[in-house]
């Protein structure tokens, strides 16, 4: 355990010095200005267009927009912890088996075991910062300013988080076997296929296509980290955009909290992986 | 009996279809200053990667200080300082060392004055604070050296500790392992660099295709040994053993056999006995070899490839 706790807090330093955590922080934060900044400006138009039509039709529209916004800007904080993960991982294990800085590292009296954890902890932690950064960053914005809070934020939340980990768990997997790069390609070649198998998912249920759902269904088998992001849009949509289906970021097909289930055995057999391949392998 | 350092019994890696480490027997004791010498691709790093526990055997047996290879309590005991020492260079000197030390499981307040004592030793107090991204080559393996001995540790490898540093760092480096054999560590060295070999091995082992072809003892190869190379023709088998009387180190090649022999005072009684069984001997050359001539010698020119 001691050694696991040695190896996050080295996965952490390693993280600050090489100016990981400056990028982020400072790329965040313009992130969420510019967020920020457009989310006011559409805001007040929709205010302007309200200040003259003070219905309740138009109170709920001003509500909806505000929602439509904030998940938006959640799909690319989404979007940008899967890629931080991805990156954070891709490069750990590979990169230092291939420099040979691992090596002084294994031949202390540790498990190899420890080592894969205490990264795994260490960029998980690290994710679950920029992920509240982000996340946390864009909701407040949105409570600011349009004093809006979308329902179950925790859950959601937990689980768009849950999407970044489980990429950056399956990266940490490939980073175990193989270089930076072809974990790279693997990592983003899976996300396209659950972003693609998604979308047919959707389509399909709009038509009622059975296969199609079907299609989408086995892709979400494959990696489930695009089903977290439908499963907590569903949760986070206000009830009248799910009845009446009517954005990009409303599901129509959700994933059942079975799929939640199966994806945290998925991260679960994926950090297995990482260990086991780990263990085995010559340095 | 005391238990030796490094016990290995046919030790074999084979990766995919190329076989890096043959079938590896060894013996090495405590407190020994152990040569491990070999052309390139002979299968020394991998043979040292496998009693580290970096890289799993295919076949075979090895144990450090009695116990398995892998054994966690024995690791605590041992120092490494790898081929192309690589390390985290967004650390200071002193966080390297006291990341090393801590994965070594070493007290707080021990390692702080270990810590001291090296970077005092290894010359780098006065970089102590500096990343190691600012580090020259030298300074690196400096800083590797003191990593590696961070534990006290009964038994040392050292992979090519020297082939970076300048005529100094090299010094430094002889100075430490002179020191550490007379604390009764155990010192394995991977070399090219037969000069240093010589001045600070007990003994050597030559490898080649991951096999230990010869063992000599450095010790006894003072001033009355001699090496003794014999053009003849007409060798039986049975004369090679014979010839194990006066000499342990015997090697034939076509029409030639060199041996190492006690004293210069056993060549006429070898030639006598090599005519009395019927050899026809042209020429006799006694000569006190160098490490680099036992070296060629024994991996041939070829370098063993």
């Amino acid at each position: 355990m001691n050694t696991i706790w040695i190896i996050a807090r080295m996965t952490f330093r390693e993280a600050i010095r090489r100016r990981i955590v400056l990028t982020g922080l400072v790329l965040g934060v313009l992130f969420l200005i510019v967020y920020s900044v457009g989310f006011h400006m559409i805001y007040i138009e929709i205010s302007r267009e309200n200040a003259r039509d003070a219905t309740a039709f138009a109170r709920i529209a001003q509500k909806e927009m505000s929602s439509f916004l904030l998940m938006a800007g959640l799909y690319a904080v989404a979007f940008l912890s899967v890629a931080m993960g991805a990156l954070l991982s891709a490069d750990t294990l590979a990169g230092e088996i291939s420099s040979g800085t691992i090596q002084t590292i294994l031949a202390k009296p540790l498990r190899r075991s420890d080592v894969v954890l205490g990264k795994w902890l260490g960029f998980a932690g690290l994710l679950a910062l920029y992920f509240l950064l982000m996340a946390g960053g864009a909701v407040l914005s949105a409570f600011l300013q349009a004093g809006y809070t979308p329902p179950n934020l925790l859950v959601g939340l937990t689980l768009i988080y849950l999407e970044a980990l489980l990429v950056m768990t399956v990266a940490l997997a490939g980073s175990s076997a193989m270089s930076a790069l072809a974990t790279g390609g693997m990592v983003f070649g899976l996300y396209g296929l659950a972003f693609i198998g998604g979308w047919i998912e959707q389509i399909g249920a709009i038509f009622g296509n059975q296969t199609a759902v079907q299609v989408g269904i086995v892709t979400s088998l494959i990696i489930p980290s695009e089903a977290m992001w439908r499963r907590a849009t569903f949760e986070m949509s206000t009830p009248l955009a799910s009845a009446l289906q009517m954005s990009p970021f409303t599901t129509l097909s959700v994933p059942s909290s079975l799929m939640v289930v199966y994806a945290l055995l998925y991260l679960a057999a994926m950090l297995a992986l990482a260990v086991r391949t780990f263990q085995k392998r010559d340095i | 009996m005391t238990i030796p350092a490094i016990e290995t019994d046919q030790l074999r890696k084979v990766f995919g279809d190329t076989t890096a480490v043959k079938g590896l027997t060894l013996q090495v004791a405590q407190g020994e200053v152990f040569g491990f010498l070999g052309p390139n691709g002979a299968g020394k790093t991998t043979s040292m990667k496998m009693l580290l526990g970096l890289v799993a055997p295919t076949s075979g047996k090895a144990f450090l200080l009695g116990a398995p290879v892998g054994d966690r309590p024995t690791l605590a005991r041992v120092g490494f300082l790898p081929e192309h020492f690589r390390f985290q260079e967004w650390l200071t000197a002193s966080e390297f060392l006291q990341l090393h030390g801590e994965l070594l499981g070493m007290e707080r307040q021990a390692l702080k004055a270990r810590q001291d004592e090296l970077l005092e030793r290894v010359g780098l107090t006065a970089f102590r604070g500096k990343l190691l991204r600012t580090f020259s080559k030298g300074m690196l393996q400096r800083i590797g050296l003191a990593q590696a001995l961070l534990n006290r540790p009964a038994l040392v490898f050292l992979d090519e500790p020297t082939s970076g540093l300048d005529p100094v760092g090299r010094l430094l480096v002889r100075d430490i392992i002179h020191e550490l054999r007379r604390d009764g560590t155990c010192v394995f060295l991977n070399s090219h660099l037969l000069s240093e070999i010589e001045v600070t091995c007990d003994r050597v082992a030559f490898i080649r295709h991951g096999e230990v072809v010869r063992l000599l003892d450095l010790g006894s190869m003072g001033q009355d040994s001699a090496t003794v190379t014999i053009r003849l023709a007409g060798l039986t088998p049975g004369m090679t053993a014979g010839l194990r009387r006066w000499s342990d180190e015997i090697h034939t090649n076509a029409e030639e056999l060199t041996l190492t022999v006690r004293s210069e005072e056993h060549v006429p009684e070898i030639n006598q006995y090599l005519v009395a069984q019927g050899a026809r001997v042209y020429a006799i050359k006694p000569a006190r070899m160098s490490l680099e001539e036992i070296f060629i010698a024994t991996v041939g020119k070829d370098g063993g490839l």
